[in-house]
């Protein structure tokens, strides 16, 4: 029995082998999205461009403009004395964020009295927006308190803040466990679901199902190479990070595989009865892509935060593989943290495992038709 | 170009799409939940931030500042110890997502200096809420600090005090999704134009009946515009569908002129189907179409600003994304759809939308003319 399977193995490893193609990309693709993700995609917003709306210039506005000017994220676009030609720079994207002095500004902050300004912000993207205009009071915050300090100070509360974990917030650190995620998920689920589902198409797995192969062992053998594969894509992904971009790796290295091994079962497990209950290769991609791609990338917490989410998602995100196994691996990668701290994460991945192979092995039925 | 040929032709394409009902059903769905999933899940907002005190003051003052916290809305205390350890490892076990650390003397120092420190510990592993908790702390503490010179002896008079008031246009409420809409109406354009259109061909290939259609006297140009045509209507169809969706029921405001959206769909999707047409010239199997289609797709959309502003990426990566017609016709879908941009605002995206989309189209019919001869 186990010759055969193995024999079966050997014969799928020889399928993919052969598809050079397919197999460059799928090598290559871990490598090409850590670097993508690693270099080009910064949520932080620099190069704010900026334009003053100064009806009355002062000795107030003037020290606020070059403030603007002198800070490394603001540059100044444009500066009028009207509000008119303000919307069309934002309309062809030449403007993000405007200040608007109201008239006699100075004035009014020298005597005491509250001085206005109004901060408009090209908010269609609301994060960029918000991020915009926390960096500009800041500037008016810092002005403001040197003209306190210069006549009475108001109570200062000085924060000293820590980013525990990952104190520069690098957004590649972050990242790279989400990917692994991704890279796996891709791998293993959807190549496993297209893989068995174009035997079904082809006529060629009733051929398997009349040979002295039992289901089990057919999945075993379909599922066995795939898993090979994942591997070497982590195993791709996490050096590259490493080289490349230094991620940290406070944890145990051998934890991490291991739990990446665990991590590309439940996925197998998916690809499996996503095709056991799909008929055509097309098919069985798109619903492997809503099943589950689509709550890894966006439930899983890898992009955008779980908890910020409403509840009945928050809720759905608690049957995501890949959220249990993001928080293993930033676990294991940024706070050095091992099973102690993980046992939880790591029995609902077994769990998951385990419900999902038993349903998918009962599932493929032996049968045609 | 027999006119003929093509209806007949066109009309066992539409056939063939229609009694497909489980991809036609797919297809309509992946846009409601796309647009559901991304509308709710992609925010950064924080709601509750989890809070563990060390507090080694124990005085009205530092209570003073828990108690604003507390009244924020956005900050639930879950534990309390006086020393770090017990806060570390509420960390490390995710209980908690910030530690607010007050020393002792606290009181002490705002009486005497007008100026105290506390401490704030956030747990980075997940950068993006870090910060956003890491700001609403900070606004607390200030307005907290003012709160305090107001009442504390000698009171400062005329403290000059700038009023910010501000402004979020074309997008009042700050609403995520608004933002994410267009850009989603363009991935699933994308995803129709080029992942279809290439897996549409490949399978007449793997089935063996292109060898077939190749061999009878149908003229090679009608052949691919009957496979174009019906995912190019298709698309424009789900584009319909899906501001429909925006417009009616998630209330996304759709400032600018309607056919201009259409128009420019029009022009992106001669670049998405010629980049299909060329991936089925590549490839020989589904399977490989589709990994090939999802990997450019993929880049595509991670390089065009859709997630992620493309100003804040590198220069090298910025003018990769000019060439990127995914980043212009996102640019246009926003302009048009959230600040009611016209023609004469979107001219040059939409110049260079035409070119590559004709240049990529050639391209991949000459391709195409010379694998299957």
């Amino acid at each position: 029995m186990t010759t055969t399977l193995g024999a079966f193995i050997v014969k799928e490893l020889r399928h993919i082998l052969r598809d050079r193609q397919t197999l460059t990309i799928l090598l290559l693709m871990p490598l090409i999205q850590v670097i993508l993700f690693g270099f080009a995609l910064r949520s932080d917003v620099r190069n704010v461009r900026l334009v003053i709306v100064d009806p009355f210039p002062d000795y107030a506005t003037a020290a606020l403009s070059s403030r603007f000017g002198a800070a490394s994220r603001f540059r100044i676009v444009a500066v009028t004395p009207t509000m008119r030609g303000v919307e069309p720079l934002f309309q062809q994207g030449k403007a993000d964020i405007a200040v608007v002095f109201e008239p006699g500004f100075g004035s009014r902050l020298g005597s005491g009295e509250p001085a206005r300004v109004l901060l408009a912000v090209d908010a269609s993207d609301p994060n960029t927006g918000t991020t915009m205009l926390f960096y500009a009071r800041a500037v008016f915050a810092s002005y403001e308190a040197e003209l306190g300090s210069e006549r009475g100070r108001p109570v200062r509360i000085v924060p000293a803040t820590r980013m525990r974990f990952n104190p520069t917030l690098e957004s590649v650190n972050l990242f790279i466990p989400g990917l692994i995620a991704l890279v796996l998920t891709l791998v293993s689920a959807l190549m496993t679901a297209i893989s068995l589902s174009r035997e079904k198409e082809r006529g060629t797995l009733e051929i398997l199902l009349v040979s002295p192969l039992r289901p089990w062992q057919i999945i075993v053998g379909k599922v066995v190479p795939y898993l090979g594969l994942a591997f070497a894509n982590v195993l791709t992904a996490l050096v590259a990070a490493w080289l490349v971009f230094h991620v940290p790796f406070r944890g145990s290295v051998t934890l991490l595989l291991a739990e990446s091994l665990l991590y590309s079962m439940v996925s197998l497990a998916l690809g499996v009865l996503v095709a056991s209950l799909t008929g055509s290769q097309r098919v069985a991609m798109l619903v492997a892509l809503l099943a589950t791609m689509l709550p890894s990338s966006l439930l899983s917490g890898m992009v955008f935060p779980i908890a910020s989410m409403p509840t009945v998602l928050q809720v759905i995100s608690n049957i995501v593989p890949a959220r249990w196994f993001i928080i293993i691996a930033r676990g294991i990668m940024l706070k050095g943290v091992g099973l102690e701290y993980l046992w939880r994460e790591t029995l609902v991945l077994a769990g998951m495992t385990m419900l999902l192979m038993a349903v998918a092995v009962r599932s493929f039925k032996p049968r045609v038709g | 170009m027999n006119l003929r040929i093509l209806r007949v032709l066109l009309r066992k394409e539409y056939l063939q799409i229609y009694r497909d009902k489980l991809m036609l059903r797919q297809m309509l769905l992946m846009p409601f939940i796309q647009l559901f999933l991304l509308s709710s899940a992609a925010t950064f907002e924080v709601k509750t931030a989890r809070v563990f005190l060390v507090d080694r003051d124990h005085s009205a003052t530092s209570r003073g500042l828990v108690d604003r916290l507390h009244a924020s809305g956005r900050f639930a205390v879950v534990g309390a110890s006086a020393s770090m350890d017990p806060a570390d490892d509420a960390l490390l076990t995710r209980d908690a997502g910030m530690i607010l650390g007050i020393p002792a003397e606290f009181e002490r120092d705002i009486v005497r200096t007008r100026a105290g420190s506390v401490q704030l510990v956030f747990n980075a592993e997940d950068g993006a809420l870090a910060g956003v908790t890491n700001s609403y702390a900070q606004q607390i503490l200030a307005a907290y600090g003012r709160e305090l010179g107001a009442t504390l002896r000698p009171v400062v008079t005329e403290a000059p005090h700038i009023e910010i008031r501000t402004r979020g246009w074309y997008n009042q409420e700050l609403d995520y999704k608004d933002y994410m809409i267009p850009g989603i109406l363009v991935q699933l354009l994308t995803l129709v134009g080029t992942l279809l259109t290439a897996m549409n061909i490949v399978r007449e290939k793997e089935l063996g009946t292109l060898d077939q259609l190749n061999v009878t006297p149908l003229p090679r140009s009608s052949f691919i515009a009957a496979k174009l045509i019906p995912l190019w209507s298709i698309a424009l169809a789900e584009l319909a569908a899906g501001l429909a969706v925006a417009r009616w029921v998630f209330g996304v405001p759709v400032a600018g002129s309607v056919p201009l959206v259409f128009l420019a769909a029009c022009i992106y999707l001669l670049v998405a189907l010629g980049i299909g047409l060329l991936i089925s010239t590549m490839v020989d199997t589904q399977q490989q179409a589709m990994f090939v289609s999802f990997f450019l797709i993929l880049v595509y959309l991670l390089m065009s600003g859709l997630f992620t502003p493309v100003r804040s990426m590198p220069e090298w990566a910025q003018m990769l994304a000019e060439l990127n017609p995914v980043k212009h016709f996102i640019g246009i879908m926003r302009s048009v759809l959230l600040k009611g941009a016209g023609l004469t605002d979107i001219v040059r995206p939409l110049a260079i939308l035409t070119i590559t989309g004709t240049i990529a189209l050639a391209f991949a019919v000459r391709q195409y003319a010379k694998t299957s001869a």
